[in-house]
């Protein structure tokens, strides 16, 4: 029994924050907004060499979502959870060295769940999945989402390429990875309000020296600390209500600390001038991504009645 | 108690409605003009600065016909909602006389400079100065998050003038956007449009015709502007009614109902706050929270699609900044419990 990363899954996990750290992702994210998906492909190509994007090719589920928080944990663009966790299943042999390395990004349209593909314009594949089969699929109109940095494409299926490939498996992949960049989008939302609440000063005192402010940020606190727990276990069993308990979870307690980052920094936190807005937009974007809250509640219903 | 409106009130109503549904919707300054020539702009004011000194229900009607028709947002709303009714409270005559009617018209634009840097939520805290100077005063310093500041010719705003500390030696006054010492710096809003500015002001001169109330007194004259932006001259009920409406359309779930029933609850308490007014901070908290849970409920109907709906998200982006401006709902719980409740301080 063992709930909690190793030291080694510690030391991937603080490796990669290291990497993102220095990448000025305010910058990735503002060409990958404006269309230029250059540096935010250097980015995933520097994903490769850590073996971020080949995870779900020589790794476990429990590796995904310790690397997945992180990326959630800098708001990282591109399809993420489409890419890294679920396309290694569903694409042909061929192109796993290629989504290994961090040179391909891989979009999926998953009607219900996911019914545009995710950065379907600039991905260098997209795939249609249903029961029946997976699909190649050209990006048809455009959208663009809440969150500047995404942009989502309707899709129009082309040639069957496969069947038989573990589609299950690799939705409840794509939704862990999901959840657990919640939870990361979550913890750096926390993490920046606590910072901005022992600087900012009002009334003559910092301001998160009110119990006001403290005891939203200790209600964010107790949020994320019980999600975790849910999504570990969920790596473990990759059981429907597991993935979808650690869903729920992870994506109401982002948009608890969402609220509260925004509500404590005020007005500046309302501005594109703070990197906080890349969070403040992504988490509500993804906490309807991949099921909503709804839908994996009546996943859970049917599996434990 | 009856909740039936008398024949002025339906002929006003029915007026409304049908004036906004013969409208081909613009906005800006000539949407404004064109609400002005309607008599339409201000209807609760006097007759003489542009209104048709319409009792306070019929304020709320028009509010209420605006929303449902999908009326544009009014590039005016600042100076309406806010230094209007603190110009007829405290302003003088002749002020009400120069300012109002252009103000009706669109062909002056207001915006609020209140915050700084350092006061925000603690607006006592400023430090931006009034200095006495031959027929006037001298503005200094800087002021922040000025809504519609960027499009806006003039702005009203509190000033320390004296040397006395915290909310005494404040003095409320007005000031030309493009006057001489003035600098206005956009500023990027989360939904990326400018929709507030910082305010540089180096040696700007004011008359003493556009100090409103008396000098020293800008505190309690600006706390009668507060009670508007935080009340139902801000957000009437329309908004919230219109879009619990909407919300039916996407579906039928217990969120649904639940907004349903709040927005019911924000415009039955403006019906009666007509008669018995309430404490503005709880107005404040009430509309702020009930604007996030209505268009949350609509994101999570949209699903995924929700993040590309460009009404819903812009509506749930504006709903996000209600909790923050018109002073936090942190700040609004403390006046009502320590002011209403007499809870101590």
């Amino acid at each position: 029994m063992r709930l909690v990363p190793s030291v080694e899954q510690r030391a991937f996990a603080a490796a990669l924050h290291e990497l993102l750290t220095k990448a000025d992702l305010a910058t990735i994210s503002a060409a990958w907004a404006d269309g230029d998906t250059g540096p935010g492909r250097r980015l995933w190509a520097a994903f490769g060499d850590l073996g971020v994007t080949g995870l779900m090719i020589d790794g476990g589920p429990d590796d995904l979502v310790v690397a997945a928080e992180e990326l959630g944990h800098h708001a990282v663009p591109g399809p993420v959870a489409e890419s890294i966790a679920a396309a290694p299943l569903l694409a042909g042999e061929d192109l796993l060295p290629e989504l290994a390395a961090g040179r391909i990004i891989v979009s999926l349209a998953v009607p219900p769940w996911l019914p545009l593909a995710a950065d379907g314009d600039s991905a260098d594949l997209i795939l249609h999945v249903t029961d029946a089969g997976i699909r190649a699929a050209e990006p048809g109109a455009v959208h663009r989402s809440l969150h500047p940095a995404r942009r989502l494409a309707e899709v129009r299926p082309g040639a069957l390429l496969a069947t038989g490939r573990p589609v299950r498996r690799a939705l409840e992949l794509g939704v862990l990875a999901c959840a657990a960049q919640l939870l990361g989008a979550g913890r750096a939302l926390l993490e920046t309000s606590v910072e901005y609440a022992r600087t900012r000063t009002q009334f003559g005192t910092p301001i998160g020296s009110f119990q006001a402010v403290q005891h939203r940020l200790a209600d964010v606190s107790v949020a994320l600390t019980f999600a975790r727990p849910l999504l570990h276990a969920a790596a473990v069993t990759l059981r429907t209500e597991d993935v979808s308990a650690a869903k729920v979870a992870c994506g109401e307690a982002a948009v608890l600390a969402a609220r509260a980052a925004l509500q404590v920094h005020g007005a500046i936190g309302y501005t594109r001038e703070l990197d906080l807005n890349r969070w403040l937009t992504l988490v509500p974007v993804l906490h309807r991504s991949w099921g909503t809250a709804g839908q994996h509640r009546d996943r859970i219903l049917q599996e434990i009645r | 108690m009856n909740l039936d409106l008398d024949p002025a009130a339906v002929a006003f109503r029915d007026e409304v409605r049908e004036w906004l549904a013969a409208q081909a919707f613009t906005e800006g300054r000539d949407w404004e003009r064109r609400l002005a020539e309607a008599g339409l702009a201000a209807v609760a004011w006097p007759v003489a600065y542009g209104g048709r000194a319409a009792p306070p229900l019929h304020a709320l009607l028009f509010d209420e016909e605006y929303h449902a028709a999908g009326a544009p947002a009014r590039i005016g709303r600042n100076g309406i909602s806010l230094l209007a009714p603190t110009l007829l409270t405290h302003g003088t005559p002749e002020q009400c006389a120069r300012i109002l009617p252009p103000m009706a018209r669109g062909d002056e634009v207001w915006a609020q400079a209140w915050s700084e840097p350092s006061a925000g939520s603690d607006l006592a805290a400023i430090r931006s100065r009034a200095t006495r100077t031959g027929g006037g005063w001298l503005l200094s310093g800087q002021k922040t998050w000025s809504s519609r500041a960027v499009v806006a010719d003039r702005a009203f705003g509190l000033f320390r003038s004296g040397p006395e500390q915290r909310h005494r030696g404040l003095t409320y006054l007005m000031f030309g956007l493009r006057d001489p010492g003035v600098t206005v710096r956009p500023i990027r809003q989360l939904d990326g449009t400018t929709g507030f500015a910082e305010i540089f002001l180096d040696d700007v001169f004011v008359p003493d015709a556009d100090v409103i109330g008396s000098p020293g007194d800008g505190w309690r004259v600006a706390m009668s502007t507060a009670g508007h932006e935080r009340g139902l001259s801000l957000r009437g009920p329309g908004r919230f009614t219109a879009a619990a409406g909407r919300l039916i359309e996407l579906g039928q779930t217990r969120q649904v109902a639940d907004s349903w029933i709040a927005a019911r609850a924000y415009r039955m308490q403006a019906y009666a706050s007509l008669d018995e007014p309430v404490a503005p901070s709880a107005t404040k908290l009430f509309w702020s929270a009930l604007d996030v849970t209505l268009h949350e409920t609509a994101l999570d109907l949209l699903g995924p699609l929700a993040e590309i709906d460009p009404d819903w998200t812009a509506g749930y982006l504006f709903a996000l900044a209600g909790p923050i401006y018109a002073g936090t709902d942190e700040i609004q719980r403390s006046i009502l419990a320590q002011r209403e409740l007499g809870l101590p301080r």
